[in-house]
């Protein structure tokens, strides 16, 4: 398996380990894109210059294109059995992924045409390619989720995989929490704090579980819940225990 | 718990920038600093980039967010407080509108095909315009504050830089060399033959290119006027009438992105920096997690569960503490205010002001 990471600020790979990870950033994308096609050795000129960004504005999407370009090429490798690319997020990965539509309609031939050819096959065949969308059971994670799903399906026609809802607080997070209205605390000298933290704790969850309620209402795909893990980042081993709930997901 | 707040960082400031990467409740803070100025006398202006209907349905605006200052109703403070989103396309059409030598030249290059393009999705287009929105409204009679909330993106600070992205994107070469015909009277048509622009036509396609070049030669002659507001926009930005607001909540990433901030600030000369750490998980009572997992033990039935939830409850508390400690360090003498995680969601102004009895003093 083969991890790639958007322009990235290089976490994905110190997440992975020792598993192959690789970096794609647009720019770069671009200036190879380039000087595979007639600028030769001015490319790395133009990059520095300020043209790519306006060569890039001129044809939105293109440098969209470029990147997706490239994970096409290692999907045509044959070199990995499965690519898991960690993509942009919610605003920007419906502009990302419908780049190819959007260029096929504006450019009527060349390179660039081929390449949005290309990768618009890729999207298109539930055997090569799906979208697992993420969120967090918040309000605002679950609203953009399903948006971005809904368009993705509409504008893009791309397979959707399961939703990952992220940071879950349940039986795997923690155990049960008694009612502080009914629990015995005849006695206890930290009784009303005992009580906030309970209310607190059981508020988070009634949120955290109207919220999961909601996304299966609004979106019919499966769900896989990830735990919510008290670690001041996440490190290999929290990494090996997330994974561990996502194949035991059902 | 700190004790810190953000009133120092309100005092004898015309312009609050926030800035922090997306999801940290930016906008929400934004929103809460523009309440509290209105509440101690001001008269405040919050422009957002977020359309989150949230924020608007917060601020009682049920028709949302709009492209020109709203007045939010508040019962009985002695200031205002305003609401605008930002609306990048209609902030550049100004620009050029206000810039133009006649209005020809303005619908000239509004028309164009490419110029809707750049407006809309120029890598620091939103992020220019942000800061020229502002400027506007600093000098709008109606305010006393103006407090932005920036892009959610590492380049919410390129305006700041005097070669920032206009005078990039004025200066680079492909405007020269397009530029050059123009100014010997030659046709579009002779730029579209030379051999560097017929590579790029090949790549982007001959109608991207050709519209781009009519673009730029309708452009001649705006750049000056560009310029000068580019420069005193950032006069702005740099003096001491504007203070920065960094916020981050306890991830790794997003205290990452508020360090790259700080440290960003301190590069251009602004060490008069504020920071906010949302949803930092409250941690019930002095003792650690350690400790009340030790009572847990102790106890039996409700009692010992109810310790074990304070344990975890006070586990995620640390390792938030934990996760926020490079954020604090680096902000040295700067305060760093704490909002808790709250245990339902901010949906009206009481929510806001609830945000509010946390960041600033004032009661």
């Amino acid at each position: 398996m083969l991890a790639v990471e958007l322009d990235g600020k290089p976490v994905l790979g110190q997440l992975v380990g020792d598993l192959p990870c690789e970096q794609i950033s647009a720019p770069q994308a671009l200036e190879d894109y380039l000087r595979e096609h007639g600028f030769g050795r001015v490319a790395k000129r133009l990059s520095s210059s300020g043209v790519i960004d306006v060569v890039a504005t001129a044809a939105p999407g293109i440098d969209d294109i470029v990147v997706l370009g490239k994970i096409k090429a290692l999907e045509r490798s044959g070199e990995w059995d499965v690519i898991v690319v960690d993509g942009p997020a919610a605003g920007h990965a419906i502009t990302f992924l419908t780049s190819a539509a959007g260029l096929q309609d504006a450019v009527r031939g060349g390179p660039v045409r081929a390449q949005a050819d290309d990768v618009m096959e890729l999207l298109h065949d539930p055997e090569r390619s799906q979208v697992v969308l993420v969120t967090l059971p918040e309000t605002t994670p679950v609203n953009e989720v399903v948006e971005t799903a809904y368009a993705l399906e509409d504008r893009v026609g791309v397979r959707l995989g399961a939703v990952v809802v992220n940071n879950v607080d349940g039986p795997a997070g923690g155990g049960r929490v008694p009612d502080p209205d009914t629990a015995d605390l005849a006695g206890v000298a930290e009784a009303e704090l005992l009580r906030q933290a309970a209310a607190f704790r059981r508020s988070r969850r009634r949120m955290q579980d109207d919220e999961i309620a909601r996304l299966s209402a609004e979106l019919a795909l499966e769900q896989w819940h990830l735990p919510q893990l008290a670690a001041a980042g996440l490190g290999r081993a929290d990494i090996v225990e997330l994974a561990d709930a996502l194949r035991r997901a059902p | 718990m700190t004790s810190a707040t953000l009133d120092g960082a309100l005092e004898g400031a015309d312009v609050i920038v926030c800035c922090g990467s997306g999801g940290v409740g930016k906008t929400t803070t934004a929103a809460v600093i523009g309440l509290a100025a209105a509440l101690s006398g001001r008269r405040a202006v919050v422009v957002t980039i977020d359309p989150a209907r949230r924020l608007a349905d917060a601020l009682g605006l049920t028709d949302g967010l709009a492209g020109e200052p709203q007045r939010i109703d508040l019962a009985d403070a002695p200031g205002e407080l305003w609401a605008m989103m930002l609306d990048t396309s209609a902030a550049f059409d100004a620009l050029v509108r206000r810039n133009a030598g006649d209005a020809d030249q303005a619908e000239r290059i509004l028309g164009n095909a490419f110029y809707r393009n750049i407006s809309g999705s120029l890598s620091g287009t939103q992020e220019y315009m942000a800061a020229e929105t502002l400027h506007q409204l600093h000098g709008d009679e109606r305010f006393d504050l103006v407090v932005v909330d920036t892009p959610p993106s590492r380049n919410a600070l390129d305006f700041l830089d005097a070669s920032g992205v206009l005078a990039r994107f004025l200066d680079h070469r492909l405007f020269k060399l397009l530029m050059l015909p123009a100014r010997r009277g030659m046709r579009v048509v002779n730029a579209a033959t030379q051999p560097l622009m017929r590579a790029i036509g090949k790549v982007v396609g001959s109608e991207v290119l050709a519209d781009a070049v009519a673009f730029f030669q309708a452009f001649a002659g705006m750049e000056g006027g560009f310029r000068q507001r580019a420069e005193s926009v950032i006069g702005l930005l740099r003096s001491d009438a504007t203070r920065y607001v960094v916020v981050a909540s306890p991830h790794r990433d997003t205290v990452t992105e508020a360090v790259w901030f700080v440290g960003q600030l301190a590069d251009k000369g602004i060490v008069r920096v504020a920071g906010v750490a949302n949803r930092v998980h409250p941690m019930f009572g002095p003792g650690s997690a350690g400790d009340a997992h030790d009572r847990a033990a102790a106890a039996s039935g409700d009692v010992a569960e109810l310790w074990r939830n304070v344990a975890e409850l006070r586990a995620r508390g640390e390792a938030a503490r934990a996760e926020l400690a490079p954020f604090a360090e680096l902000l040295g003498g700067g305060p760093l205010v704490e909002v808790p995680l709250l245990d339902g969601d901010v949906h009206d102004l009481d929510g806001l002001d609830e945000i509010r009895r946390h960041l600033f003093a004032a009661p």
